[in-house]
């Protein structure tokens, strides 16, 4: 009897500690309260958003979720949660990319040069960006490979990569500029019209070596010999490697659309200050766009014609579009303000959430991972204390693949927020900044 | 002779009818920042002849017949950008529209704004539609004396119609901000010990043209005699705290009035600069934190008003993009990190003008003052907000499209 009644005990007490054992183990996290932003269209006033093992198990309505008992909850009752941002066009770490001995530099990688370790990363993450393409520099024709990463902790580059296509080992794009930028004392070209003709020559190189290989059939003795630079460009022209194309005045992108439509390559279109100008035709080619907001027009001659009411007008047109920071250009910590900035222009509020996160991870080829708040997509999400388009609001948490990777309430983590003394410790290269003293 | 007459006939009739262009406005608010006393909730603000002629509350102010109306939720003062080089400086930064610098000599305090200022420029016209319709500009940091300020209008299309103050300051940077092409100085030290000489060298040419047998015109030295005898200001560009007391220790010798501009590390020796009673124009809130802004933080504008420092601010030089910053933008994100809204606002009017001794004319609304307004169309700090219309000497400027 005595037994029997230990036993029920102890069956009961495993039925008991079973949900909460279940949720403990899944690491089950509930964030309950707030003001849930998805970036898929929904947004619920009063949400609850899930996330175990680093994933976004479910996101909903109070009322419509169910809470895994023994799960930890957390109480976010007046505060906002919206996907992690998603900046497609960044040089925090710290890295470089071609040199001056060529304009063309598929070969190289940025890869090989970010500090993952720079303070740039973690400021980053205090404005809200959870990924990033990090981009080399402007200057070049080609200026090299570019990487996405999650701005997660991580003592090697590596561990921060996310990866469009692990068996092609595809971890980012090509970086290409047109205009004035890559313009100069040879071997830069020294005209838009020479631009162009090299970068075309080079292609038609790689769709020579790309036929080579396609001939080869598997057979390893009939391969062409290893080019860094055409296997990139091959990775281009097969649609695997997304170009992202540096391109101002109204002429340029329309030169930089030529260009793709000839190669048949994947593109994505960055700063368009001029896109205003010809939104219809980019709307056609079916190439999204990826602003930069400047608070004021000029300072180059590319430049002079910027507004901030380009989002509007490419909302308008319907293009598929969102904004970057060029950071340093624009400071991580306030990417927010520019898609505010397009919504002070008459831009709806749902394409200014979109044009931060789910719109750029579109241009990563990674929105079936990242950039809403949807189940089973990386639990990448921030915390804010309001409106994420005003200038009250601050960014309270950053949280990367279910982990808290930034938190204001932690003075080591808030200075980053704010700046200050010695917050900043490796001040890094900064390419524009070169650019600029050299007359570009 | 008749033809003068008839000359003088079509040149009275047209400045009346310039007169007429300063129409008669009657501004109303749903609230009234005057910068001086609490602002008005349902305010207006009578415009007549380019000067403030009334102002009240909706009740107790009667519009005159032939007042042309303006409402918006919220109007200011006409706000001060402290610290640019537009109109020096222009949009392409190409050499033909950069005359912010001249890289001839580190020590050209002889160069007059005035000479140099294109008002007519985009980048004026552009601050002007965000709501600045006073700036102190000319001559930029990047030199031990680049040459002088003024302070004028952004309204104006000639520097004559646009001028409130011809020579406020004369623009010295010390520390690493000095630019690298000139062949000396080349250290802190040496541009500390170049400046010391020029000013006991002024001193001498102040005291001896106060003399009965003055010395022969010098444009260098009567400058930093004007400088010395207190008739206008030491603008001095310094951010590294080490070269903020350097900047101190160069007052306190020679006692010229002072401004530091930049500042970034102010919040260091806040207790310091306090003490010399020297007002900050800080940084732009948001310049790239590298080389000498290394350590600037969104904070440091909280910081200052809190310890009781006079902070204004400024948009500042920029060398490639943005070519020029919004001082109300830079004022934002001062007060998204800590700084008073009112706090803020002063600092952008009357503050700024009483730093510069023009507030008998601008930086709040009272009777008399010029007639400079802005409407916005809501809070002036919030990024959804616009100025809607902007009114400069009674004269309205900018309006924003009805779309």
């Amino acid at each position: 009897m005595m037994m029997k009644r230990y036993i029920f005990l102890l069956v009961f007490f495993c039925v008991l500690w079973l949900p909460y054992s279940i949720a403990a183990q899944e690491n089950i996290k509930v964030f309950s309260g707030a003001k849930i932003i998805t970036a898929t269209g929904d947004n619920f006033n009063d949400g609850v958003l899930i996330i175990s093992n680093g994933v976004i198990e479910s996101v909903g309505d109070r009322s419509q979720i169910n809470i895994p008992s023994g799960a930890e909850v957390i109480d976010v009752t007046g505060k906002a949660i919206m996907p992690g941002l998603v900046d497609p066009h960044s040089h925090i770490g710290g890295g470089d990319g071609g040199d001056r001995s060529a304009t063309l530099h598929p070969d190289v990688r940025i890869l090989d040069s970010i500090d993952p370790r720079s303070d740039t990363i973690r400021r980053a993450l205090s404005g809200g960006v959870t990924t990033a393409n990090v981009m080399p520099g402007s200057g070049l024709l080609m200026s090299g490979q570019t990487v996405y990463i999650k701005l997660r902790p991580a003592n090697t580059i590596e561990e921060m990569l996310v990866y469009v296509d692990e068996e092609n080992e595809i971890y980012g794009g090509l970086k290409m500029a047109n205009g004035t930028n890559p313009i100069g004392q040879s071997p830069a070209p020294g005209t838009r019209a020479r631009s162009t003709a090299m970068v075309r020559n080079l292609f038609i190189r790689a769709q020579e070596y790309q036929q080579q290989m396609i001939d080869a059939d598997g057979d390893a003795e009939q391969m062409p010999s290893r080019n860094l630079q055409m296997e990139t460009l091959v990775e281009v022209l097969e649609g695997k490697r997304l170009v992202h194309n540096h391109t101002h005045r109204h002429d340029d992108i329309l030169t930089a659309i030529r260009l793709a439509d000839e190669f048949g390559y994947r593109m994505v279109l960055h700063h368009v200050t001029e896109a205003w100008k010809v939104a219809d035709e980019i709307a056609r080619s079916g190439y999204p766009a990826s602003i930069i907001v400047l608070d004021s027009p000029g300072g180059k001659l590319e430049a002079e014609f910027l507004y901030y009411k380009t989002g509007r007008v490419l909302e308008e047109a319907g293009v598929d579009f969102g904004y970057h920071t060029d950071d340093s250009v624009t400071d991580s910590r306030l990417f927010l303000r520019s898609g505010a900035f397009g919504i002070r222009e008459g831009m709806s509020r749902e394409k200014a959430i979109e044009s931060l996160t789910i719109a750029n991870a579109r241009m990563m080829d990674l929105e079936d991972r990242i950039g809403s708040l949807k189940n089973g997509k990386d639990a990448d999400f921030i915390i804010l204390s309001g409106d994420p388009f005003s200038v009250y609001t601050k960014v309270l948490q950053t949280w990367i693949d279910g982990s808290k990777v930034w938190d204001r309430d932690n003075p080591e983590d808030r200075k980053y927020a704010t700046g200050g003394y010695n917050v900043i410790q490796r001040t890094s290269f900064s390419i524009h900044d070169y650019l600029n003293r050299r007359g570009n | 002779m008749r033809l003068i007459k008839i000359f003088l006939m079509i040149y009275c009739s047209l400045s009346m009818l310039y007169d007429d262009a300063k129409a008669q406005i009657a501004v109303y608010g749903e609230t009234v920042y005057t910068m001086a006393g609490d602002p008005i909730e349902n305010g207006v603000v009578l415009v007549n002849d380019g000067l403030i002629e009334q102002i009240g509350t909706a009740d107790n102010i009667r519009i005159p017949d032939g007042y042309q109306e303006y409402r918006a939720p919220v109007v200011t003062p006409g706000l001060i950008d402290s610290r640019s080089v537009v109109g020096l400086a222009g949009i392409l930064n190409q050499e033909h529209d950069q005359d912010q610098l001249e890289m001839s000599d580190a020590f050209q305090p002889e160069l007059r704004a005035i000479d140099a200022f294109n008002a007519r420029e985009d980048l004026v016209k552009f601050i002007l539609r965000k709501g600045i319709t006073t700036v102190h500009t000319g001559h930029g940091p990047g030199a031990l004396v680049s040459g002088q300020t003024m302070i004028v209008k952004t309204a104006g299309n000639t520097l004559e119609e646009s001028l409130i103050d011809s020579t406020t300051a004369i623009s010295v940077t010390l520390g690493a901000g000095i630019q690298g092409g000139y062949s000396t100085p080349g250290t802190r030290a040496k541009s500390v010990a170049m400046f010391r000489q020029h000013l006991i060298d002024g001193r001498v040419y102040a005291e001896n043209r106060r003399s009965e047998d003055p010395p022969s015109r010098n444009l260098q030295k009567e400058v930093i005699a004007d400088l010395l005898d207190g008739k206008i200001n030491a603008l001095i560009h310094v951010q590294r705290a080490q070269d903020i007391m350097t900047a101190i220790r160069l007052q306190r010798e020679f006692g010229f009035h002072m401004i530091l501009e930049g500042a970034a590390e102010a919040y260091l020796v806040m207790d310091e600069i306090k003490e010399a009673g020297i007002p900050v124009i800080i940084h732009p809130t948001m310049v790239r934190t590298w080389g000498e802004t290394q350590n600037a933080s969104f904070e440091t504008a909280a910081m200052l008003k809190e310890a009781g420092i006079p902070v204004i601010f400024q948009s500042g030089y920029e060398g490639y993009v943005p070519k020029t910053r919004v001082a109300l933008f830079e004022a934002a994100i001062a007060v998204a990190n800590g700084l008073e809204p009112m706090d803020a606002l002063r600092s952008l009017t009357i503050d700024a003008a009483y730093q510069f001794g023009i507030d008998d004319r601008v930086g709040s609304l009272e009777i008399g003052k010029d007639a400079d307004l802005v409407l916005y169309t809501g809070d002036p700090f919030e990024y959804s907000t616009r100025a809607q219309a902007v009114i400069v000497d009674g004269n309205v400027v900018f309006e924003l499209d009805s779309n």
